[in-house]
């Protein structure tokens, strides 16, 4: 499969997942090459005041550095970023990341929706939006805009997903590019 | 549902101006893209179908401008958020304060008043209250008539209760409050020591100096450059050794200023050195 059509380059990955994700996400951990050609941005549903728990847990797989966003935070390839509990995460242009503690969106805090947005709108057709497992619909409405601004929507195949729900809404919902099983994702990012 | 894309990033601009240009209110500074968020927002609740309706209501209507800086400054905020935090403050710097005749605390961008009183529960509880003056500041006058009020809804007691235990709270948390139908007020005692006034961070200056100043996820919602004088301001009214707060997520490492400070092991909170 040709993921590079033409000239137009991947500049970032964002990863929204909820429920049944994490295993997805650390099996493709596990599996990434050491040299990312371009930064992984995660936003995961957790639950508010969770320490960084999950830094640590994903930091144990890689080699590839693992960070949990501050504020004003710079992006750079060769990275993981987990946008924090509690704060949804805006982009301010292609390199400095915002937190913003406003109203939850889809009862969620960070929502994969804002990010998905914020993202779509800086990073247009540079740009891959990959939903895994979840129980709610946030993330759906996101990857329309992803889709809208040029940009690659990857969906988990609801059929290995943990809980279907979420992927299940994107692929009836969202003309993607992609159904991804959780094995092949680690694959297609590692060729980008 | 997302909030709709109705204002342009050049409208963006225009309304920064128009609304510095007539009120004096100062956005340009504000990070982007939650700034548009939250213009995007108001068209949504407050039904503008276009840039031009939402600008000419502001222009036009002094009464709608309250309204738009209440709705475009985020006043999200809980008592004791974050529990580890409070626990540090507990713990580790109230004890330092102790020494002064007179403790003096800033918590600036106080919203409705949540961390305030979260504060003042903590320096009664060190036995520090009655030596203490906790001031209160947010560029926002409606929110800081709510932290005048002491009103709270009574829904969200449950989770501050949980928040003030793992704050090592050891009281029963509502001995601090009466009940009253779905809302609690707050006992007055804990505004004894409480002065709120309005104070805007982008334009208004240093107006007295602390050992202890909380600002707690408002930096987050300005630029860069904005935060830097932010935290030079900060610095001019933060007396030698005393700690400067921020938000779980906020850092001064990407400022100048980093160099004279000092942080107190894994909390947002970092010391001032002495430059004697």
């Amino acid at each position: 499969m040709i993921l590079n059509k033409g000239n137009i380059k991947t500049e970032l990955i964002v990863i929204g997942g909820s429920a049944g994700s994490l295993q997805v996400i650390l099996e493709m951990i596990r599996k990434l090459d050491e040299d990312l050609a371009v930064p992984i941005l995660l936003v995961l549903h957790r639950k508010a005041h969770s320490t960084n728990i999950l830094q640590a847990l994903l930091q144990q797989l890689t080699p590839v550095e693992v960070i949990e966003i501050d504020d004003k935070t710079e992006i750079e390839p060769n990275k993981i970023y987990i946008t924090p509990a509690d704060y949804h995460l805006l982009f301010e242009d292609r390199k400095i990341m915002s937190l913003d503690s406003s109203e939850k969106m889809n009862y969620s805090r960070p929502s994969i929706d804002v990010t998905f947005k914020s993202a779509a709108e800086i990073y247009g057709e540079n740009l891959i939006g990959v939903l895994l497992s979840g129980a709610n619909a946030d993330g759906v409405e996101g990857l329309s805009y992803i889709k809208k601004n040029g940009g690659k929507v990857w969906i988990q195949d609801p059929k290995t997903a943990e809980v279907e729900y979420m992927p299940r809404q994107a692929v009836e919902q969202i003309k993607y590019d992609m159904i991804i099983r959780p094995d092949d994702l680690p694959i297609y990012i590692n060729q980008l | 549902m997302l909030e709709p894309s109705i204002i342009k990033d050049e409208e963006v601009e225009y309304l920064i101006k128009d609304v510095y240009d007539m009120y004096g209110y100062d956005f340009s500074e504000y990070s982007r893209a939650s700034f548009k968020r939250r213009v995007n927002r108001i068209c949504l609740i407050d039904r503008f179908t276009s840039f031009a309706e939402l600008r000419y209501t502001i222009l036009n209507d002094p009464e709608y401008l309250k309204r738009f800086i209440e709705e475009i400054t985020v006043n999200v905020t809980e008592m004791f958020r974050d529990p580890l935090f409070f626990k540090a403050l507990r713990e580790k710097i109230l004890p330092q304060l102790g020494t002064y005749p007179l403790i003096r605390i800033w918590v600036a961008g106080c919203s409705t008043g949540e961390e305030a009183y979260s504060i003042a529960i903590l320096l009664k509880e060190a036995n520090l209250y009655h030596k203490s003056l906790i001031y209160g500041t947010d560029l926002n006058p409606s929110v800081l008539e709510t932290a005048r009020a002491g009103v709270f809804p009574l829904q969200q007691m449950k989770l501050y209760s949980e928040n003030y235990i793992s704050s090592g709270g050891k009281k029963d948390f509502s001995d601090y409050y009466t009940a009253n139908y779905d809302s609690v007020k707050f006992d007055k005692s804990l505004q004894e020591k409480l002065i709120l006034s309005t104070h805007n961070l982008v334009s208004d200056s240093s107006f007295n100096s602390f050992q202890l100043i909380v600002c707690r996820n408002v930096l987050i919602y300005f630029d860069r450059g904005l935060q830097e004088r932010v935290f030079r301001l900060f610095d001019n009214s933060l007396e030698n050794l005393g700690f400067l707060a921020l938000g779980a997520k906020e850092t001064l490492r990407f400022s100048k200023l980093d160099e004279n400070y000092h942080q107190v092991d894994d909390q947002r909170i970092w010391k001032k050195l002495d430059h004697n």
